[in-house]
């Protein structure tokens, strides 16, 4: 039986494990269970865990830059990303030239129920309007609710962390965050 | 039973009584010390620490859940059988707790042939799992009450050669005569604490040991069940109460296998080294039996918690090449020395 010892090395490794989350103190304090001290897991509601900055938690959307290009609602893999608008005329930048046309951006959604936090949106967006934020807690009751509209959107911005640089040598784009 | 005359009828009404109120409780103390409690610290966890105080009554709330939910039959099932098999495998386990002794007169049955009874009620409950693999109209239910058959069968052999070990130290096959020949007992002479037979017979304690792991389909052993390529095998399409009567068979199971383990290896009710009057292990019994049947399932689950899930042929194959030619040589063995010596 070559395999026995490793089978006994495997007890032992479990044993050693439930002795150290059940008896995690050191000294003569060994014999006082302490599993809230020796489990390495989080204990959630009770307590929260810090996500790293660059968690991809919620994407937020800076209004104000959204053009209505509508690329990150094309390039969602499952169509989650609801865009409408509408065009106006804005006046010209210099005197004497012709009015612009400009998107107006009548709805924003998305729908949380869907997304499957690939982070492409952000990706693609050339306008910076969109930006990844580690805020994890927006579970609903009702499936409806995790429709976030373009207002709700909007609140998550006050949570983007700022920008961290990249690697060096990284060709990605660095991105301003707006504040 | 003789301090009180009871007639027949009342001592049969305790004894359904109690038996009634005792399985659901042993399974409830195995899933929620072992299952919950020493698996989540295997594993660095807490386990359930919200339901009740360390999460105690969480097993409770799951059964309520359970309870709840819609029974389902799936549209091309069996339903005679369909409904019948989670009765079968729970009817095996609460035959099995018939013969166990807790103290000297405190057993539902004291039957001569108590061993050959326990070995062939407990095999009843391949049955069940056959008819709920086949009554599911499922191909991974069907594929796990096969694999649960062949299992079954291949290790029902060494569990019962391994047991004929010990009857033939005790030269009987009644399971108060079992625990009184291991506190009478003797080994070469040295009778101090008297003969345990996990010390004589420990070669056959550890062969049902790994049969009884894959009776109850615990997890080296546990392919009929096996959730990662079976989606749950037999009881896959079992839903709300059904499904809660095949866990607490489960586990029902598990506590009467460490109980016959520890009747027949650790002497039962008994207290090795003291010599104690039958009046009082009558009520010391149970609590020594409750001790040395949770060590045993301790080892049970640990090994459960501990090694991952072999594959159908070295299943078979560790049954039929190891555990039997060495149960064989068991017997042979115990013959010799009983005779000899």
């Amino acid at each position: 039986m070559p395999q026995l010892p490793g089978l006994i090395k495997g007890l032992g490794v479990t044993a050693r494990t439930a002795g150290r989350t059940l008896f995690p103190k050191r000294g003569w304090k060994t014999l006082i269970p302490a599993p809230q001290k020796g489990a390495v897991t989080v204990q959630y509601p009770h307590e929260k865990e810090a996500p790293p900055d660059r968690a991809r938690g919620v994407i937020a959307l800076h209004e104000e830059n959204c053009t209505a290009c509508m690329l990150c609602s094309r390039s969602c893999p499952d169509w989650c990303i609801y865009i409408e608008g509408h065009k106006v005329k804005a006046p010209p930048r210099r005197e004497g030239g012709k009015p612009r046309t400009v998107n107006m951006l009548d709805r924003f959604d998305i729908d949380y129920a869907l997304c499957m936090y690939c982070g492409i949106c952000v990706e693609v967006c050339p306008f910076d309007a969109l930006f990844w934020t580690p805020e994890y807690e927006y579970s609903e009751p009702r499936i409806a609710d995790l429709l976030h509209d373009k207002d709700r959107l909007g609140e998550w911005m006050e949570t983007v962390p700022d920008f961290l640089d990249y690697e060096a040598g990284s060709e990605q784009k660095v991105r301003k965050v707006p504040r | 039973m003789s301090l009180l005359a009871l007639a027949y009828w009342q001592e049969t009404g305790i004894k359904l009584g109690l038996a009634l109120a005792v399985i659901p409780t042993t399974s409830l103390v195995l899933v929620y010390l072992f299952l919950f409690k020493m698996m989540a610290f295997m594993q660095s966890r807490l386990g359930p620490n919200d339901t009740g105080p360390y999460g105690s009554l969480q097993l409770i709330a799951e059964a309520i859940k359970f309870l709840q939910k819609e029974d389902i039959h799936p549209a091309q099932a069996d339903r005679r059988v369909f409904r019948m098999a989670p009765v079968v495998v729970l009817a095996s386990t609460f035959l099995l707790y018939v013969v166990l002794p807790a103290g000297p007169d405190a057993v539902v049955e004291n039957l001569d042939t108590g061993v050959f009874y326990a070995m062939a009620v407990s095999s009843l409950s391949v049955l069940g799992i056959l008819m709920a693999g086949w009554a599911s109209a499922n191909k991974y239910a069907l594929l796990g009450g096969l694999r649960a058959a062949g299992q079954l069968i291949a290790y029902e052999l060494p569990l019962i050669l391994a047991v004929m070990g010990v009857v033939v130290q005790a030269e009987s096959l009644n399971l108060q005569r079992i625990v009184e020949a291991q506190a009478t007992g003797e080994i070469f002479g040295f009778g101090a604490i008297g003969n345990p037979f996990i010390l004589t017979q420990f070669l056959a304690f550890l062969i049902f040991m790994i049969a009884a792991q894959a009776e109850l389909t615990q997890t080296p052993f546990d392919m009929p069940v096996a959730e990662t390529e079976l989606v749950g095998g037999f009881h896959i399409e079992y839903t709300g109460f059904r499904f809660l009567l095949f866990f607490m068979a489960e586990f029902g199971t598990a506590f009467a296998f460490a109980a016959l383990a520890s009747v027949m290896f650790l002497g039962g009710w008994w207290i090795p080294g003291f010599d104690v009057d039958d009046n009082i292990l009558n009520i010391l019994g149970p609590g020594v039996m409750l001790g040395k049947i949770l060590l045993i399932s301790f080892f049970i689950f640990w090994v459960r918690f501990t090694y991952p899930r072999l594959r159908e042929d070295q299943l078979q194959k560790f049954a039929w090449k190891v555990l039997i030619p060495l149960a064989l040589a068991n017997i042979v063995l115990t013959g010799i020395f009983k005779v000899v010596f």
